[in-house]
């Protein structure tokens, strides 16, 4: 990945554990490799392999920052968020379009961040759960998650937040069945969809803005 | 997942002639299948050619109908004003597909483009004629629940997965496509094809042909619409088999009628021989179950999917009756 474009994005208590993760993984990897490729990559070049894939410039948002990266084409809208910019609040569930927790908005509109490469955003402007926060206080969603428990163990919560943010926005909360048709594509392992209805249907009559 | 080259697109006629002399590229748009597919390794393109910057996203009236962009959104056309008022049929298959962050994803031609969700088809490790033609069909002998029960051949069984195509076989769209060699018109109903000895081919675009616009004329069927959606659970789920129905309705007499019904074929399956039978009848639950019988002769089932016999005809009443009452 290009570390040497990675925009000046504020630390994040994660960052540690995130680290430790990336080099772990590495080791393990280099564990299992022929001693050859361990000494090639004691070398490094594996980092001139990676610079010689090739690199695309891509100019987007994210959450009102301007950034301009450089990213290989492979790499998913959802993993140039989590690992590129360590923005680790959209998850990443399926991996395949199926679970909603990767939901974030692309010019106002939610989307499965893994569904697409992000090198097809460029100029566009996207929204995570970090940006729905105004400082320190939470969007009128996030409170209502929290108030109605909307969540237990929360790794999908990120999604369906943004993916009822978008619901109320588009008009599709008006009753508890058009809620439901509406938020079908995030999936709560954790079966919390009772009190995640009950959330966006305060909200909604809540009349905040949202 | 492979490495590939990006290019994005300006111009058709680049984006064209990339595709058509690269037999390893293709055309992206929304992704939403191509992606999914590229991450499993079933479909590994050298070279993608990003067209999501042409001017193929409007939505317009044009020669007694609708010219809907092949890169239209699935859900800008579901909520469009046109489609809800002159072709509801459409917006409803539209919103009986896959999920609201999909749907802003998905574009027209895409969503005609999707590839079967058939197991076999999607896990590399199993024989696919489709994915791997000669390797025969695991769903044959298989686990063949979700499968064809007409038009299917031994080298393939699986079904189209798409709910607008449905819609759009029964209202008899046209297909705009532009290649290198110019542009044609293709009836929606010869879009997609029957596997037959080939089916790695879903539809007969020629290399490098791109949709441009799917054209739905103006027709009586304004009101009396339904898309009735068998599935394993409320929403957001494939179809076990679906029914497109739609009438027009004059005293109490069917004067016009289309069904066409998705998940039982390798395409759209249009159901002629059943519309005939409703015109000029009363739109009673008789007249409709006559249909249903019509529509089922053929149908073949495999061991697992027998179910679909019975869901079939069922479901066409289902879908006939709720339209009459729409």
């Amino acid at each position: 990945m290009a570390t040497n474009h990675e925009p000046d994005v504020p630390a994040n208590h994660n960052e540690n554990r995130r680290t430790f993760l990336k080099q772990s993984s590495l080791l393990t990897a280099l564990a299992l490799v022929p001693g050859p490729v361990v000494s090639a990559a004691e070398a490094k070049l594996d980092e001139r392999v990676a610079e010689a894939i090739e690199q695309i410039p891509l100019s987007l948002k994210v959450n009102g920052k301007k950034l301009k990266l450089k990213v290989e084409p492979r790499t998913t809208l959802l993993d140039l968020l989590r690992e590129n910019l360590n923005l680790t609040g959209t998850k990443k569930g399926c991996d395949y379009g199926q679970c909603g927790a990767c939901t974030v908005h692309v010019d106002g509109q939610r989307v499965n961040s893994c569904l697409s490469f992000a090198v097809m955003h460029e100029g566009q402007e996207i929204t995570t759960i970090e940006g729905l926060a105004d400082g320190d206080k939470l969007h009128p969603m996030q409170e209502a998650f929290v108030k109605h428990d909307g969540f237990q163990c929360g790794y999908c919560t990120p999604g369906q937040i943004m993916s009822a943010v978008a619901c109320v926005r588009e008009g599709h909360a008006g009753s508890e069945g058009e809620i439901r048709e509406y938020m079908s594509g995030n999936i709560c392992r954790c079966g919390a969809y009772t009190n995640i209805v009950a959330a966006i249907q305060d909200v909604k009559s809540g009349g905040q803005k949202v | 997942m492979n490495q590939f080259q990006y290019v994005r697109a300006t111009k058709p006629q680049a984006a064209i002639e990339a595709v058509a002399k690269d037999a390893n590229a293709r055309f992206i748009a929304g992704g939403t299948n191509l992606v999914d597919l590229m991450k499993r390794g079933v479909m590994t393109p050298q070279k993608l050619v990003d067209i999501n910057r042409l001017d193929f996203r409007k939505i317009e009236r044009q020669n007694n109908g609708l010219r809907i962009g092949a890169l239209a959104l699935n859900s800008t056309v579901a909520d469009d004003k046109q489609v809800r008022e002159r072709q509801p049929l459409l917006a409803l298959a539209l919103n009986a597909g896959a999920s609201p962050q999909l749907r802003n994803m998905a574009t027209v031609g895409g969503n005609m483009l999707q590839r079967t969700r058939c197991a076999y088809f999607y896990d590399v490790t199993m024989p696919c004629n489709k994915r791997q033609p000669g390797t025969g069909c695991g769903a044959l002998e298989g686990i063949n629940r979700m499968h064809a029960i007409f038009g299917f051949s031994d080298k393939c069984i699986a079904v189209h997965p798409s709910d607008m195509s449905v819609a759009l076989v029964a209202l008899d769209a046209t297909v705009q496509v532009s290649g290198p060699k110019g542009n044609r018109s293709i009836p929606f109903a010869d879009f997609h094809r029957l596997p037959g000895d080939t089916p790695e081919k879903d539809t007969n675009l020629e290399p490098g042909e791109l949709i441009t616009a799917v054209d739905v004329p103006d027709g009586p069927f304004t009101k009396h619409v339904h898309y009735q959606k068998v599935r394993e659970r409320a929403s957001y789920a494939f179809a076990l088999l679906s029914v497109a129905a739609a009438l027009d309705i004059e005293n109490g007499t069917i004067k016009a009628a289309r069904l066409a019904m998705g998940g039982v074929a390798h395409k759209p399956w249009r159901l002629t021989a059943a519309e005939q039978v409703l015109v000029g009848k009363p739109a009673t639950e008789e007249t409709f179950r006559q249909a249903a019988t019509v529509a089922m002769q053929g149908a073949k089932s495999f061991k697992h999917n027998e179910y679909k016999l019975r869901l079939g005809p069922n479901a066409i009443v289902q879908a006939l009756k709720t339209a009459a009452a729409a």
